[in-house]
């Protein structure tokens, strides 16, 4: 299967591919453990999304729709380059909306319109290990998970509340995975975690550089870490989005002028764009 | 009622290489019972706790421990997993250096709120609560409950590296020279602090030193280790007022010299 | 009224446009050609290919031109398409010992079987910027010896092992060795991985985490045991056929480090070994994967460990530089929904303050 690019199609060699549905496979069937993956030397840099493209690569056909955002964006230049990159590649149909695509790759990330069955997330991730910041040491932390060790993890939301009051993680909050896998969801803002949960759409997560593949299967229980009496919360806004007026999105701020002049707008383009209506 | 020691071990030894660590140890360590072992420096005090603690494989011989229900384990023969459990739960050390019992980065609270939480426990309240209340125990301001162990003197640092050990209820608790490396005087009131606990609490503890004024104060029971081998061994003030090895009569006699 | 920002595409074509323009530089002056690179700054192929992990100067030498010179970009653009080469299978191992030497020294020996050779160095040479480079003048002619070399010389490094007095190294017999093109880094890694991880590692990195080991960060009492640099022949065994055949030549540069050992448990006092491997003339890259090798076998040995280059997790965490420069660049890419979460956070902690 090769395309005009003189590369085979979606540019991995169909070896490497089976290599990463055996890890993907694997994934699935323990949801929220990293499994390594022998990860590939791609044509973009690493940390710029070779993990994330890795498993898009490996689960695309021909007959798929995609759909690449970047902090919730389809414009966005990373963006912009691995759509491209898969267009050239595999010569699959690309699109901005939500509910058109079949496989969406996203980095930082999880579309505001509701995933069906059916659909692939791809998560791009930096660093697939939540216990990184507590324990520097592979070896460690795979014994940590093996024995469901997480204790230190909580060590930090408690210093957290301690010091500030409250939980101060605003991105990457950590999550446990179907009752057992401590899991990173990659630094995406904590408003999207509950969309984790229990989600018709299967959840992968490719991290190219640290050579690690996860998935959260459909329908799969994803528990924000919290305590009792701190409970997890989201983030809300107090204005709406100068565009749409989506009062349930996720907001970016932008600043338009030098005098402190700023509005809220959807970080999601393609729903504020559906919003305001064709 | 209790029939069955708490500890058991027998013909433990570890070698490395050619080298002997320690040989043939052989005791049984009841409820609430402490005991102590003393000899110099290079005696195997030091790797027979490694090996009674599970931080280190003998090279021959048996661990048992003796579970909250009863039954017995033996301690290199059960999965890491239970291992790790039992370590974290049952069992507590207290490190010499109090920096490698302690979690450096976080706060006092955190440290000593750790183990509660490694267990399940996930309300904030009560662990803060908990933790409070430890510190309180081993004689720690409330206030500094929030600080950081790196602020505190090295007498605190010990007591919160024991308030973080005792937290989540152990019984059985193995403490490496407690009392090394600190003043005269900080040493005394630490004594004082760990008879307190260890008689308020019915822990059973191994407690290595080279300090025989530390055995005599915690320790029911002595064994003197000297090359790797227990020469003598028994009830801490007999062996201490009576001392039949030469050895055991040459370190008695060479505190009462100083 | 605002409109969200759009136009991507077309902002990425044009800066790509200018990329192009500015690799060209000034049209009057005449373009590179790769046999100017592979011929004239051979040591930056050698770099590239090693690091790159392709034996290709013609390769090497366009993704040089590509990069404008930009080593590490250069060894991403090589790897880039290393990744998409079939494989055949894996060669067998070089033999060193049979290589045709160019360069062989110890700075262990005065003297050695076969002799010292220098070779094409810069060492002893002045650093003194040569202006008739930069006139274009042709170089002195070097003469030729009268006899060739031998080529079989002796590796120094084994006569200290027949008097026994270095550690033997015995290959790994029939185990597969490892391949972290295919399979992951796992920890504890063994010395197969290491030494494939280093041999791709950034020279600079390990130039500084073999630094440091000679500057009590884990020192390691080395000796330069040997170097040698020459062209070595590359066998495949083919099934087919029954018996290996030839693939061809390659110019690659070992170092042997002799270093103090005193002895521990299980092994008496003796001489260990470090050992790099690079592609072409890369002496620096060889000796410091050398050092750093030996370095990071101090746990094996049961040296004790606290310096950062005798810690393989570490060292072999971060010494890929295509890892490296990636994940460092990574931060220009847009951040602005983390961004959100944190000036949220910020913003309500500091109300929580002002109560």
């Amino acid at each position: 299967m090769t395309t005009a690019t003189g590369y085979n199609f979606a540019y991995l060699d169909e070896q490497t591919k089976r290599m990463i549905r055996r890890a993907i496979l694997k994934a699935v069937a323990i949801p929220g453990y990293q499994v390594p993956f022998g990860s590939r030397e791609m044509p973009l840099p690493y940390g710029w999304g070779t993990g994330g493209i890795q498993v898009t690569a490996s689960v695309i056909g021909s007959a798929d729709v995609l759909k690449v955002i970047d902090q919730g964006a389809d414009d966005t230049t990373n963006a912009v380059s691995i759509r491209r990159f898969f267009a050239r590649t595999a010569g699959v149909a690309t699109t901005r909306r939500t509910t058109e695509a079949t496989i969406i790759q996203t980095r930082h990330r999880i579309p505001e319109t509701p995933l069906r069955e059916g659909q692939i997330l791809v998560y791009q991730v930096p660093i697939p290990e939540p216990l990184r910041w507590l324990e520097p040491r592979e070896s460690e932390t795979r014994k940590m998970h093996a024995l469901a060790d997480y204790g230190v993890m909580h060590v930090k939301l408690y210093e957290d509340i301690a010091r500030h009051g409250r939980i101060a993680t605003s991105y990457d909050y950590p999550v446990l995975v179907n009752d057992r896998y401590l899991m990173r969801p990659s630094p995406i803002p904590k408003f999207d975690n509950p969309k984790m949960h229990m989600n018709p759409a299967l959840q992968l997560f490719g991290a190219g550089r640290e050579k690690r593949i996860y998935a959260v299967p459909p329908y799969t229980k994803v528990v924000s870490l919290d305590f009792e009496d701190h409970p997890f919360e989201v983030q809300r806004w107090d204005d709406c989005c100068a565009l749409c007026g989506a009062a349930d999105s996720y907001l970016d701020e932008v600043i338009t002028d030098d005098r402190g002049g700023r509005i809220f707008v959807c970080s999601d383009s393609d729903y504020c764009t559906g919003r305001i209506g064709p | 009622m209790n029939e069955t020691p708490l500890l058991r071990v027998t013909g433990l030894s570890r070698y490395y290489g050619e080298r002997v660590g320690c040989r043939d140890i052989d005791f049984d360590l009841w409820p609430g019972e402490v005991m102590g072992i003393v000899g110099e420096s290079g005696s195997g005090k030091t790797t027979l706790l490694d090996c009674l603690s599970g931080r280190r494989p003998p090279s021959a011989g048996r661990v048992e421990f003796t579970l909250r229900d009863g039954s017995q384990v033996d301690l290199f023969a059960m999965p890491e997993p239970r291992r790790r459990l039992l370590m974290r739960t049952d069992w507590g050390i207290v490190h010499q250096n109090p920096r490698d019992g302690l979690r450096m980065g976080v706060s006092a609270g955190a440290n000593v709120g750790e183990r509660l939480m490694a267990v399940g426990r996930r309300n904030y309240r009560q662990i803060r609560g908990a933790a409070a209340a430890w510190l309180e125990k081993v004689e720690i301001e409330a206030g500094r409950i929030d600080d950081q162990p790196t602020t505190y003197s090295g007498g605190m640092l010990q007591r919160l590296q024991i308030a973080r050990t005792l937290v989540s209820g152990p019984r059985l608790v193995f403490m490496d020279e407690p009392t090394g490396g600190l003043d005269v005087s900080v040493q005394a009131r630490l004594l004082d602090l760990l008879r307190g606990l260890v008689t308020d609490l019915g822990l059973a503890a191994v407690v290595v030193t080279h300090d025989l004024a530390v055995v005599r104060l915690l320790a029911h029971r002595l064994m003197v280790m000297r090359r790797g081998e227990v020469v003598e061994a028994g009830l801490t003030d007999q062996v201490l007022d009576d001392p039949h090895h030469p050895y055991t009569q040459l370190l008695v006699s060479s505190i009462l010299q100083t | 009224m605002y409109v969200a920002v759009k136009g991507g595409e077309r902002a990425i074509d044009n800066a790509h446009a200018w990329l192009g323009e500015t690799r060209r530089g000034d049209r009057q002056v005449p373009e590179l050609s790769l046999a100017q690179i592979d011929g004239q700054l051979a040591l930056a192929v050698d770099r590239v290919m090693t690091e790159g992990s392709v034996y290709d100067r013609e390769l090497a030498a366009l993704a040089i031109k590509q990069a404008q010179g930009d080593q590490v970009e250069a060894v991403f653009l090589l790897r880039a398409y290393r990744t998409t080469l079939p494989r055949f299978g894996y060669s067998l191992p070089i033999d060193t010992g049979a290589m045709r030497v160019r360069r062989r020294i110890s700075s262990t020996f005065k003297d050695v079987p076969g002799g010292q050779i220098l070779g094409p160095t810069y060492d002893y040479t002045h650093r003194l910027l040569d202006f008739s480079l930069a006139a274009e003048a042709p170089p002195v002619a070097a003469p030729m010896a009268e006899d060739p070399v031998d080529d079989t010389l002796p590796r120094v490094i084994d006569v200290l092992g027949r008097e026994g007095l270095i550690e033997s190294e015995a290959a790994g017999g029939d185990s597969p060795v490892g391949d972290l093109t295919r399979e992951p880094m796992a920890f504890p890694a063994g010395r197969d991985l290491r030494l494939q991880s280093l041999a791709r590692g950034d020279e600079g990195f390990l130039l500084a985490m073999a630094y440091s080991s000679q500057r009590g960060y884990g020192h390691t009492h080395p000796f330069a045991g040997e170097i040698r640099m020459g062209e070595v022949t590359v066998e495949f065994f083919a099934e087919e056929l029954g018996f290996a055949v030839e693939l061809g030549d390659i110019a690659v540069t070992e170092s042997q480090m002799v270093n103090q050992f005193r002895g521990s448990a299980e092994q008496p006092p003796q001489f260990t070994r470090g050992y790099g491997l690079a592609f072409g003339r890369s002496e620096r890259k060889a000796m410091a994967m050398a050092l750093v090798d030996r370095a990071m076998r101090a746990g094996e040995l049961g040296e004790e460990a606290t310096a950062p280059a005798q810690d393989p997790e570490f060292v072999l965490g971060h010494c890929d530089n295509v890892e490296a420069s990636g994940f460092t660049q990574h931060l220009k890419l847009p951040h602005y929904v983390d961004f959100q979460g944190e000036l949220e956070l910020i913003r309500r902690l500091r109300r929580k303050d002002g109560e």
